[in-house]
Order: structure tokens, then C-alpha cells, then sequence
């Protein structure tokens, strides 16, 4: 190893953005990505399909297995036992040792547990590495019931795969709305209610007692707080994930929930430094962010960022710019851009439109200036680049809704909710605003403007 | 529901076993009257010597008819060949018609019996498979088990139906006079239609035009709630009824040359063929705008559809060719090779045919202004190798029967001269592209894995980048599949249409110059 080698811990998105990048900035440096679950890169993401047969585990793979090797990146398959921060090692399962100069840990998250009674039996797991899928494939091979615990992303995508096969899914949220933390209470129940036409059993407002085993210590049941007992062979535990930090626990690394580092990504200790799931930052990134950002999006943010700054004198901080999310509920589709909380108070005041389906639907937020805040969209797909702006410039409602045509990125021939969408505005709010017109040649010819 | 789509299944497959085990139905004899009403006066006398042996014999078989007839046949070419006696050797085939006229089988007596028990039974029991998919299912996306699918995942199922597909194509293009009791059979439709007997092109043309009109049913049951593929498979449906199959045939009712008013040149490579061009302009006033129409098409209607639509006007909205796959292939859409190296294959070979298609079609031209003279042999030549290797055995054998082994558009992205050519002005010209939105990506696969083309959309769109590629047959299915929202076929303004972000939009630490 030469002396400048930097070594990635962690090929998830956030390590192999890092990579990529560091790539592009310098021809020469040395890369090594150390990762334990695959040997290549896959999308995270995209484990849902693979069980629900969709892809296979190759499709998943973003870049083709010579794309590293084109690249001068090397991948090592090992898993790291314990980090020497002070030789600058890591000590690997076999007794092998890697050494670097600069380390980026982007080690992730695992699935949260809370300590319920049981939560360690057989067939019981969550849902997040390339092992967790090959697991759920084995546990739900025969089974009569799931159940899920924990209303969030990872919840409504294990129910999904779990209904593609057929399989009776009870899920156990234990707020009073679904995802109702992250959505306004209209959203969590149009979701809510496209959960339960899928068959699923949701149960809102009720948690788990404890995971009840049979004799040979697989799961064999579960009872609710209410005292029900539901049988099941499997559960899922969704509620939520944390930074995968257990290696670093007794080492000087600073840490808290994550890894702590500062706006520049870096840890307490010099050359080493933390993205994506498994950082945490000391203060939050920017107004409205958390501290543990963990997204895809922002992982692949983190990367971009550290690799700038590791091929570059002049450093830079992370500045995000205005957030984005999306999700993908079943058959229904969620964006997100800029800053709509479950709850706001005035002078924020937000217009909400719901098709009559129940599947689509708007939700603007604006602050007393009546400029926008956020948005979301469920059932309608968005463009990024017009939210983005309009958000960043703070353009005021009648704006925003005027134009939104050319926000809509539905597939062509889409029903248009435009019409319907101003019919409700102009009625609550006294208003006239009008669609703008297109001539035929345009619409003809397919031109936005 | 189960139960009806098993009933379905069942049908269909009692269907494709009347429709495989017809040709093998009856006995043949062949009469002198037959053979002075099928041959050429100009080889009259030779073929009533050639063939006298097999007048009044009873063949039990097709097997052995066909046998008798080539060595008689061949026996009497060889000899003429080894005696270079070139004029004199019979290049027309005749086993087909010879055979046709001399079959005794019960298909003849009630042609339209075994018509129903078999094409019409494959396709009522298609319909009451397809009709009920997905019966009180939200629309959405549906392709759960696809990869754990026999049929679609090239397992047993899919080679088996690969086989029949490719065995069939090559005793359709090369061994007709097998198929003549299916040709008998659909003769009383041929003779509603166009007032004339089948050919084997007939049969073929019927149950191209069946399968994707029931596929086609099958797409808007798969895609319900996708305006995008229900009115582009309309348009194929239309198309290939209409344009490809009922339209040509009603010409030939009037004396009108057979003719396909939305086959381009190159891909309907004989266009410029001297018999067309003479049955073309010996047709009166429809024969003359079918040359000009042609001609429109090629010179002012590809670029100008293209520049504003993209090739996808063709290519899956219009195209025969492209309405199979998007109808019949469909379930095999996500087999095809997405490697760079298959990228590089592709181009060499989709441009290097439509080279050949362009050399041979200037030496036909050349040819005919010359009455004649000199490129006469060469013509010829070209014409049949291209016929055979490029017309029959890619665009055919290649293009449909290996389906379920390298996807639903082998012959579109590999060999079509026409989608090459539709190619070049959509990668240059054009107000088409997939946009990508922003930076939502998740890198999840889907939009690269069901591609029909082959090309990795995910490379594009996780770099924030369009999608503008020449093969891009804009089918609309990397948006539909995409659990992001981030794939949009669109046309609009050229600025901005390739595009390259650095950074993808979101992050704001790094100021790119650009």
C-alpha cells in the first residue's frame, strides 16, 4: 500500500459516491472499498424487487462488475473486526490488515430493536443489508402470517413483498396515523387507507407486547399491548434504523448515536472521517434538518462532498440544498420537496387537494407571506427542478399553482389534475387563477412552454 | 377467476396442438390437371416429365410426398446443371402450390371447422386467460414473479417456446410446402378478403395480426391505468389490422398490388424491387401514390416525425415489426442484454445492415435505369442474400423466435435498417428524450431491467443525466416501472436536451463552473 491510499469502509451509496467521485477529481489516488455484504455495489433500495421477483440480485447492481476494476477502485469482500486508529489499521476476520491514510466510514445502519420480549427468535428480522433479503427469504418460505411492527418505509415496502406472495400481512403501527411522524394527518390516512386495499390488516394506535416462541425457539405469535394474540411465523421489525456504530464503541472515535463529525464530515480523529447513515453531525446541516441524515439522496450528498474535499485544497461544507424525498406506497407514489412537517402551527397555513380516487393528492405549505414552504405529492409525479426553484425563490401560491402544469411529470396522456386542482384553490381562497393557455402547435408539437 | 383463466390456458393449448398436428393431417395425390393449372406454361412440358412417376399415387403423408416431388425435382435440375444448361433450369419454386393442390385432407372439406378448433380456439381461450388478469387489483405496476417465471425467466418454458417459435419460422420461410393444410385452412378468409386462394403469407399475416390483437388485450389489462401504453397499443392494433393486414388484401381484391402503406423503405427492402416499382406504376392512380407516398416517407416523414416525436412514432406506435414485440413480447422485454458490449455489437451490426440495405437498393436503382445491362447478376445476388440472411433468418427466425431467449426486440435493435436510420436522426435531431427528474434516482434497476432495447437507463438517470439514445423505441416502460417518478418521455425544446450534472441538483456544497 502506498502511502496516500484512502480505504472506504462501507460499499453502500454513500462510500462508493465518495469513491466515484474521489475517481473523477484524481486518476492516481489509491481507493479501496472494504465491504462484508456483497462484493459489489448494489441499490439498497431495490432488495423489495428482488424478492418480489422483479430483478435479480445482478439487475440491482448499478455499475457493471468491470466498471471497478476500469476505474482503479479495488474492492475487498471482508469484514472488519476492530479499527487502530492510531496505526491507521484495519484488522479484518482472518487476521489480515489493511492500512490507509485517509478512512471514510460509511458504515450504515441496522434495524432498530427496542427490547422487546422475543425480538431475538427465529424468524424474526428486519429489513436492511443484502443478508437481512436472503433471510426473509428463508424464514417466509412456509409461513400462514407476518406481522410487521413499526409504520415507516422499510414497514410498507416488507408488506409489499410480503403480499406478493400471497402471504397475510398483519401490521401493527403504534401512532394513530401511518408514517404520521413524517406526514400530515390527510396523507397518513390516504396511505393508510391504499395500505388496507392491498389486503393488508392495519392496525393503528397498537404496539407489541412481546414476539411469543415455541418450543424450538422460533416465533410462533405475537400479543398487542392490548392483550391480543395474534399467530404468526414471521415478524418484521420495521420500526426504523441506527447508525451501525458497534465497532467503534470502545475506540477514541467520538460518538453519540452516530459517528460525530463536524460540517466537513470529519471525526474527532484526523484522516478519518463519516458519511451517510452512520454519521451524525454536531449540529444539524441546516434549518429544519436532522443531525443523522438517512436517505439515499443525502448519503449520495455525502459522498459528492467528501470526495471534493478529499481532492481539494480549498475545503467545503456540506450545505444541502432544499430537501427532497420520495417513497413509493404499493402503487402509490410520493415526492417531497422542501419543508412540510405532520404539524405546523400559524401563520403557516397549507391548501390540500385530494382527487376523488383517494390516490392523488397535492399538499402546498406557505408561510404568512403566503410564499412556499414545501410540498407533497402522493399519485403525481412532480418535477424536481420547478420545486426546487420555487422553492429557493420563495414564490408566492398563486404562482406556484398557476404553473403548475409544467411541474407535472406524469407519462404523457396522464388525466390532468391541474383544472381540478385550481377549481379547489379559487373556491377556498377567493380567488381567480386561471390555466394558463396553450395553443394547439404546442400541445400538438408536446412543447411545456 | 382462476378458474376461468385455467379454462382459458387450456384452450389455448388445445388450440396450438390442432393448429401443429394439421399439417399432418390427410394424403396427397397430384393430378395433371393440377399441375397445368399451377405451372408456368414455360415449364409445362418439363414438369408433366419431371413428375409423371408420382401421377396417381397416393402419398400417405406430406413427408413423403414432398420427398418424391424434390428428388424428381432436384434430379431434373441437377442434370441440367451438370450439362450447364442454365436456361433450362426451373428456379420457380413449385413444391409449395404442387403440393397445396394435391392435398386430400379433411381440412379441404371443412376448412372452416379446423380453423375454429384451432387458431379460433388458441385465441378464445388467449381472450379468457387475458380478459380477467388482474380482475379488482388497483392498477400499478405488475410484475411480481417475473424472474421466478419458467416462461418469462428462460427456463423450460421459455426455451421450449423459443423452439416452436424458431422451428416454425424456418419451415415457414423455408418449407412451406409443410404448412399447406393451414394454408387450406384459411383460404375461405383469403378468398372474403382478396377474392383469391392463401398463401402461406396469408396464413402467416392472420395469425400475426390475431396475436397482437389478443396480446394487445393483454397489455391493457397489464398496463390498466397507464394511459401512455393503452392508446400506443391501440395504435399498433389499429395499425397492423388495418394498414398490415386488411388493407393490402383489399387491394388485391382490385387488382391492386399488395401493398403495406406504413412499410418503409429500408425496412420493406424490396420496395425499390422491379416488381414493385412495375406493379406500382402499372396500378393507375393508387399505384402512383403508393410510389410517391413511399417515397414521402422515406425523404420528408421519418425525419420530420422523428425530429418532432422521436422514432417511438414508428417504432412502437406504428411499426408491425415493433407491435409484436410490444404485444406478443411484452412478457420478455426484460431479457435483452444490457452490457456495453452488447451496446457495441449492436451498433456495428443495426448500422452495417443498414449499409447493406442502402448499397443494395442503389445497385437495384442503378440496375433498372440501366435496362438491365450489367448489374442484372449482381442484383440478384444481393437480393437474395439479403432475402434469406437479413428478410428471412434475422428479421424472422432471429427477431421473433428468440424472444424468450434475448428479449422482445432482437431484430429492432440488432437488424432493422429502418429503426438504424429513424436512429440516427432521433440521436442528432430531434425534440425527444427521456427527461430524468432531478435527483430522485434510487439506482433501483428497474428502468434498465424491463428496457426492450437493451440500453441502461439507470446510468443515465442516477447521474441526473436525459436519456438520448438513437435505439430508444420510446415504449414508455422504464416510466411506467420507475417507483421514483423519475423517467418522462417527453419533445421539447433542443437546449438542454443532452445534459451533464456533475453534481446532481440538491446539493449545494460544490459550485460547479459550467
Amino acid at each position: 500500500m502506498t502511502d496516500n491510499t484512502i480505504v472506504i469502509l462501507g460499499n453502500g451509496i454513500s462510500g462508493v459516491t465518495c469513491a466515484r467521485h474521489i475517481r473523477k477529481n484524481d486518476p492516481d489516488i489509491p481507493i479501496t472499498i472494504v465491504s462484508a455484504e456483497t462484493r459489489h455495489f448494489f441499490s439498497r433500495t431495490a432488495l423489495m424487487y428482488i424478492y418480489m421477483g422483479h430483478m435479480k440480485y445482478e439487475h440491482t447492481k448499478p455499475y457493471a462488475d468491470d466498471f471497478w476494476e476500469k476505474n482503479k477502485i479495488s474492492l475487498k469482500l471482508a469484514w472488519v473486526e476492530q479499527v487502530d486508529f492510531t496505526e491507521r489499521e484495519l484488522h479484518l476476520a482472518g487476521g489480515e490488515k489493511l492500512s490507509y491514510k485517509t478512512l471514510v466510514l460509511a458504515t450504515g445502519s441496522k434495524p432498530n430493536k427496542f427490547g422487546w420480549p422475543g425480538e431475538d427468535l427465529k424468524g424474526v428480522q428486519g429489513l436492511y443489508s443484502y443478508q437481512d433479503l436472503l433471510q426473509m427469504e428463508e424464514n417466509t418460505g412456509k409461513i400462514g402470517r407476518a406481522v410487521l411492527v413499526g409504520g415507516g418505509l422499510i414497514g410498507v415496502e416488507m408488506a409489499e413483498m410480503l403480499r406478493s406472495r400471497n402471504i397475510p400481512v398483519t401490521f401493527l403501527v403504534r401512532e394513530n396515523g401511518f408514517w404520521d411522524n413524517i406526514l400530515p394527518v390527510e396523507e397518513a390516512a390516504l396511505v393508510g387507507k391504499h395500505i388496507r386495499e392491498h389486503h393488508v390488516d392495519l392496525r393503528l394506535a397498537t404496539s407489541l407486547e412481546e414476539i411469543i416462541s415455541d418450543k424450538n425457539g422460533a416465533v410462533q405469535g405475537i400479543r398487542t399491548t392490548d392483550g391480543e394474540t395474534i399467530d404468526c411465523q414471521f415478524v418484521g421489525l420495521t420500526a426504523g434504523v441506527s447508525p451501525l456504530i458497534d465497532i467503534f464503541k470502545d475506540s477514541p472515535l467520538d460518538t453519540d448515536r452516530g459517528i460525530l463529525v463536524d460540517d466537513k464530515f470529519q471525526t474527532n480523529l484526523p484522516g478519518v472521517y463519516a458519511i451517510g447513515d452512520c454519521a451524525e453531525f454536531r449540529s444539524a446541516p441546516g434549518e429544519g434538518r436532522k443531525t443523522i441524515e438517512q436517505v439515499w439522496y443525502t448519503g449520495r450528498m455525502h459522498g459528492e462532498t467528501l470526495a471534493h474535499n478529499l481532492t481539494h485544497k480549498k475545503q467545503v461544507s456540506y450545505v444541502p440544498g432544499i430537501w427532497f424525498n420520495s417513497a413509493k406506497f404499493f402503487d402509490i407514489e410520493y415526492q417531497t420537496y422542501g419543508h412540510v412537517p405532520a404539524k405546523w402551527t400559524e401563520p403557516y397555513h397549507s391548501f390540500y387537494w385530494e382527487s376523488g380516487s383517494g390516490k392523488v393528492a397535492l399538499r402546498l405549505l406557505f408561510d404568512q407571506k403566503d410564499c412556499i414552504l414545501g410540498m407533497n405529492a402522493f399519485g403525481w409525479r412532480m418535477r424536481h427542478e420547478f420545486f426546487d426553484r420555487a422553492i429557493r425563490e420563495g414564490w408566492k401560491a398563486e404562482r406556484v399553482l398557476k404553473q403548475l402544469s409544467s411541474a407535472d411529470f406524469n407519462p404523457e396522456f396522464h388525466r390532468q389534475f391541474h383544472q381540478q386542482v385550481l377549481d379547489q384553490y379559487n373556491r377556498e381562497n377567493g380567488t381567480a387563477v386561471k390555466l394558463p393557455k396553450r395553443s394547439f402547435i404546442q400541445k400538438l408539437i408536446g412543447s411545456r412552454a | 377467476m382462476k378458474f376461468l383463466q385455467n379454462t382459458g390456458l387450456i384452450f389455448f393449448l388445445f388450440g396450438l396442438l390442432a393448429f401443429t398436428l394439421i399439417p399432418f393431417l390427410g394424403t396427397y395425390q397430384l393430378e395433371r390437371s393440377e399441375v397445368r393449372k399451377q405451372v408456368k406454361d414455360i415449364h409445362q412440358e418439363a414438369m408433366m416429365e419431371v413428375l409423371q412417376p408420382m401421377f396417381g399415387t397416393r402419398y400417405a403423408s406430406n413427408f413423403s410426398f414432398v420427398r418424391d416431388f424434390n428428388r424428381y425435382f432436384d434430379t431434373y435440375n441437377e442434370g441440367l446443371k451438370e450439362d450447364q444448361a442454365w436456361d433450362k433450369v426451373i428456379w420457380d419454386d413449385y413444391a409449395f402450390p404442387l403440393t397445396k393442390a394435391s392435398s386430400m385432407s379433411p381440412v379441404a372439406d371443412a376448412p372452416l371447422l379446423f380453423l375454429v378448433l384451432s387458431i379460433g380456439l388458441a385465441v378464445f381461450g388467449g381472450l379468457l386467460y387475458t380478459l380477467p388478469m388482474y380482475r379488482n387489483e388497483p392498477a400499478g405496476i405488475k410484475n411480481d414473479g417475473i424472474y421466478f417465471s419458467s416462461m418469462k425467466a428462460r427456463g423450460w418454458l421459455g426455451i421450449i417456446t423459443g423452439t416452436y417459435l424458431i422451428l416454425f419460422y424456418i419451415i415457414l420461410y423455408w418449407y412451406p410446402e409443410y404448412l399447406t393444410n393451414l394454408v387450406i385452412m384459411v383460404d375461405p378468409i383469403s378468398l372474403l378478403l382478396s377474392g383469391g386462394p392463401a398463401s402461406q403469407w396469408f396464413l402467416y399475416g392472420l395469425i400475426y395480426t390475431l396475436a397482437i390483437l389478443v396480446m394487445g388485450v393483454r397489455m391493457f389489462r397489464k398496463y390498466k391505468g397507464n394511459n401512455y401504453q393503452t392508446i400506443r397499443t391501440v395504435s399498433v392494433m389499429f395499425f397492423q389490422l388495418s394498414f398490415a393486414f386488411l388493407i393490402p388484401e383489399i387491394l388485391v381484391l382490385f387488382n391492386m398490388p399488395w401493398h403495406d402503406f406504413k412499410n418503409i423503405w429500408p425496412l420493406d427492402y424490396s420496395f425499390f424491387y422491379e416488381y414493385r416499382i412495375e406493379g406500382m406504376l402499372g396500378s393507375g392512380a393508387l399505384g402512383m401514390f403508393m410510389l410517391i407516398w413511399g417515397i414521402i416517407l422515406i425523404l420528408i416523414g421519418v425525419p420530420l416525425f422523428t425530429y418532432f416525436y422521436g422514432k417511438r412514432w414508428y417504432c412502437s406506435w406504428v411499426c408491425g415489426c415493433g407491435g409484436l414485440a410490444e404485444t406478443l413480447g411484452d412478457p420478455y422485454r426484460q431479457l435483452s442484454d444490457k452490457s456495453l458490449k452488447a451496446w457495441q455489437i449492436e451498433r456495428y451490426l443495426v448500422h452495417g445492415v443498414l449499409v447493406f440495405a442502402v448499397l443494395m437498393t442503389a445497385v437495384t436503382i442503378a440496375n433498372y435505369f440501366m435496362e438491365f445491362a450489367l448489374l442484372g447478376q449482381a442484383t440478384d445476388q444481393l437480393h437474395s442474400i439479403y432475402g434469406f440472411a437479413i428478410g428471412s433468418a434475422f428479421a424472422g427466425v432471429i427477431g421473433t423466435g428468440f424472444y424468450p431467449f434475448m428479449g422482445n426486440r432482437v431484430w429492432c435493435r440488432f437488424g432493422c435498417p429502418l429503426a438504424a436510420y429513424l436512429g440516427l436522426v432521433q440521436r442528432f435531431k430531434s425534440r425527444f428524450r427521456i427527461t430524468t427528474n432531478g435527483g430522485q434516482c434510487i439506482s433501483c434497476g428497474n428502468c434498465s431491467t424491463y428496457c426492450e432495447m437493451g440500453i441502461d437507463v439507470r446510468w443515465y438517470a442516477q447521474r441526473g443525466q436525459n436519456i438520448v439514445r438513437s435505439s430508444c423505441v420510446g415504449c414508455g416502460v422504464c416510466s411506467a416501472v420507475c417507483p421514483r417518478g423519475v423517467l418522462k418521455l417527453e419533445n421539447g425544446e433542443e437546449a438542454g436536451r443532452v445534459n451533464d450534472m456533475p453534481i446532481i441538483i440538491g446539493n449545494e456544497s460544490i459550485k460547479v463552473k459550467s
